[in-house]
């Protein structure tokens, strides 16, 4: 960590949650509930084909047979699916907006207090951007500059449009729509989310990322994402998400499907920073999370880097099927609750080929009353010679009120199989706390370096750019936890 | 302006009486050594000036720069000046010395008024200071006292003290746990930054210390006060005949 960012930290560490605010913006809605009436409505909102409108009912159909997975270590009332709005767009968008002028200021303004300036010029070197605001994507910057490169990245919306054949051949192959009800419900009513295609051996020159907002009311937002990694190519992706403060629950279930054919190589980031509810527990995002990736070809790499400090309640597992011979699954996790936050998160790797291998490491952090569970599932098939699996995983507890919990599942067909598995639970140290006080820093200056400190070995394998947001997410979900 | 005083100081930890109607008076500028047997209640002194609230003070005084010291928290004390060097440096895992020394030399400009280092000039005095007291670039790399030597960790401290710039800096056994050799270094860097204008209270058990750096005046303390005061000469005493006389 350098000097600029631990500044930042001090300043940041004062803060509240302050993405809490609402854009006041007309938006364009259906009626309330599911039925297949809202499904058409949102599939002919997006002009989509037949074959699309056909997918999403049969999806429809598996999701109202199933009920929602209940092992996870969760409290949380039901959740009723008839009060939630499935679409909702900025009005004006029916024609997507073919440049920035178009757009409504006050958009470009939200993007701009969330620090995510639209105009290309201002957007961070390097960094191509698609913003999705409800459920309709903004824009996306330095399209045209991917496209000298072959490489596709766009809404899943206009992939639809533009990319039927990629998206009928992929979309649902990792992550079957049958495999839970969130899985099942998203696919029946995804809204928008981005699209990404690396062509053969092409290394993407930049980040690309996506921005998703919550703004509008008992909403919910149901992205979808589906990237492929074509042979010998390369993508980092990153994503970031906030939503406005509200007393009210809303509900985020996402499906995100990575695919990464021979020797091609994916990195995905996220910074989940979704409002967390107040100090009392009340309101906050429910996040019901899919990520799943597929190391198809030989010597492919999936790499999933997460940083979860927001929502009341995350439910996610980012997996990796490596089913290639020799492919790589990588998964680094920070994962921080506070208050009255629940966390259920973790992976799964489920090693198919021959030499195949996995590394796992997870920080787990819980403050106030919070309860923070790492999930994990590592198993080994029958033809999986010699794979290997590394599993780090570390509690770190602040307070006496909170807790930590770590689930670890391993299932191996395969004799020639290595697994290790390392686990520790820890408290902040008083030692270090007072160390750090003699040095004249204040008391959540010293927890927040401490903490810091603790994560950094999955802070590092985030992208340059992200690495300062991510500390300063780190030390505002810190607030409020010591003194 | 009085710099240091402590009166009829009484310290407990969980009950016990360790500081019993402790005095001493430091001014500016002055080398004081605090010298006693094993449980004499020395480090407890240490980390009672510090702010340690592990530690009970049931009575006394302890006025620093003219300001009751007692009704001032870890944090402040040490911004207004006052410098632990640990007996036992503590190990902080993934926290680079660089940030962490940044942010402290500047919550004690800012609470002295004074403008803040930038990052440039701050870098600079660090990387200088570090090469006086032979500390590699290497090392400036690493997390805070993870996987130091008894002698780099104590060097470690030297070095902070010498960014910070402490009115009072107090070695608590600085010489634990250092061989001959690292404690010639050790001592040849607190000499190096050694400022007249300054006062420094020497911890210590053994007299060796003091053979590098040496004190105005010399306590003995015993059974948590201090029992006899004098010059070098009583370090002598003691190293002659131990602590029995006292």
């Amino acid at each position: 960590m350098d000097i600029e960012t631990s500044q930042t930290l001090n300043k940041y560490a004062q803060d509240k949650y302050k993405y809490g605010f609402v854009t006041d913006i007309d938006s364009d809605r259906p009626k309330k509930g599911l039925d297949e009436e809202t499904i058409k409505f949102i599939s002919n909102k997006k002009n989509e084909p037949q074959w699309m409108l056909n997918w999403r009912l049969d999806c429809y159909k598996k999701w109202l047979k199933m009920s929602d997975p209940k092992w996870a270590n969760l409290k949380f009332p039901e959740i009723d699916y008839q009060d939630i709005y499935y679409y909702s767009s900025p009005k004006g968008f029916e024609d997507k907006p073919k440049d920035l002028s178009e757009v409504d200021p006050k958009l470009i303004e939200t993007y701009n207090k969330l620090g995510i300036p639209l105009e290309e010029q201002k957007v961070l070197a390097g960094v191509a951007v698609d913003a999705v605001f409800d459920s309709v994507s903004v824009a996306t910057t330095y399209k045209g500059e991917l496209e000298k490169l072959g490489i596709v990245f766009c809404s899943i919306s206009e992939a639809v449009q533009n990319h039927p054949e990629l998206v009928k051949k992929y979309l649902g192959s990792v992550i079957p729509p049958g495999d839970h009800s969130f899985s099942a419900l998203n696919s029946a009513v995804f809204t928008d989310g981005s699209f990404v295609y690396i062509p053969e051996n092409v290394k993407c020159p930049m980040e690309l990322s996506t921005y998703f907002r919550i703004n509008a009311e008992e909403t919910g937002q149901f992205e979808r994402t589906l990237i492929i990694a074509d042979k010998g190519s390369y993508v980092s992706y990153l994503e970031g998400c906030t939503a406005p403060q509200r007393d009210t629950n809303q509900l985020h279930a996402a499906n995100v499907e990575l695919i990464a054919l021979e020797n091609a190589e994916i990195k995905y980031s996220t910074v989940q920073n979704w409002y967390p509810g107040d100090e009392e527990g009340k309101g906050g995002i429910y996040n019901f999370v899919t990520k799943r990736g597929l190391c198809k070809g030989k010597n492919s790499k999936i790499s999933w880097t997460q940083v979860e400090t927001g929502s009341a309640i995350t439910w996610k597992y980012p997996s990796c099927i490596l089913k290639g011979d020799n492919s790589i699954g990588e998964f680094y996790s920070v994962a921080i609750t506070n208050n009255f936050q629940q966390a259920d998160t973790g992976t799964k790797m489920t090693h198919i080929g021959k030499n195949t291998r996995s590394k796992i490491i997870s920080k787990g952090i819980s403050l106030g009353h919070s309860q923070n569970t790492y999930r994990g599932n590592v198993s080994f098939l029958r033809k999986a010679d010699k794979a290997r699996n590394y599993t780090q995983c570390d509690s770190l507890l602040v307070g006496n009120k909170c807790g930590a919990h770590t689930i670890p599942y391993i299932d191996s067909k395969n004799k020639s199989a290595i697994v290790e598995h390392e686990a520790s639970t820890s408290k902040i140290n008083e030692d270090q706390l007072y160390y750090c006080r003699q040095r004249g820093l204040n008391h959540e200056e010293a927890v927040s370096l401490i903490v810091n400190g603790f994560c950094k070995q999955v802070l590092q394998e985030l992208p340059m750019e992200f690495a300062v947001e991510a500390q300063k997410l780190v030390s505002i979900s810190l607030e409020g936890s010591v003194g | 302006m009085i710099f240091l005083n402590i009166n009829n100081l009484n310290v407990s930890i969980e009950g016990k009486q360790i500081l019993n109607n402790f005095n001493i008076t430091i001014n500016q500028g002055e080398v004081h050594a605090i010298m006693g047997p094993n449980g004499c209640g020395k480090s407890t002194l240490a980390n009672v000036l510090a702010g340690n609230e592990d530690y009970e003070v049931n009575s006394g005084k302890i006025i620093f720069k003219d300001e009751d010291l007692l009704d001032l928290n870890i944090e402040q004390r040490a911004q207004k000046g006052l410098f632990l060097a640990f007996q036992y440096p503590v190990e902080i895992p993934g926290v680079n010395i660089t940030p962490f020394l940044h942010a402290s030399i500047n919550s004690k400009l800012k609470n002295e008024k004074k403008p803040e280092l930038d990052n440039l000039s701050f870098a600079k005095l660090l990387r200088k200071n570090a090469e006086e007291l032979d500390i590699s670039s290497d090392m400036l790399k690493r997390s805070i006292n993870t996987g130091f030597s008894g002698g780099e960790k104590k060097r470690y401290e030297i070095l902070q003290m010498s960014i910070l710039n402490p009115e009072l800096t107090i070695f608590d056994e600085t010489d634990s746990g250092l061989d001959v050799d690292a404690l010639k270094i050790v001592t040849e860097g607190i000499n190096k930054f050694k400022n007249p204008k300054k006062s420094y209270l020497i911890i210590t058990h053994y007299q060796k210390l003091l053979d590098y750096i040496h004190p105005d005046h010399v306590h003995v303390m015993r059974n948590g006060k201090i029992v006899k005061s004098g010059d070098i000469s009583l370090a002598t005493e003691i190293e002659a005949s131990g602590y029995q006389n006292f």
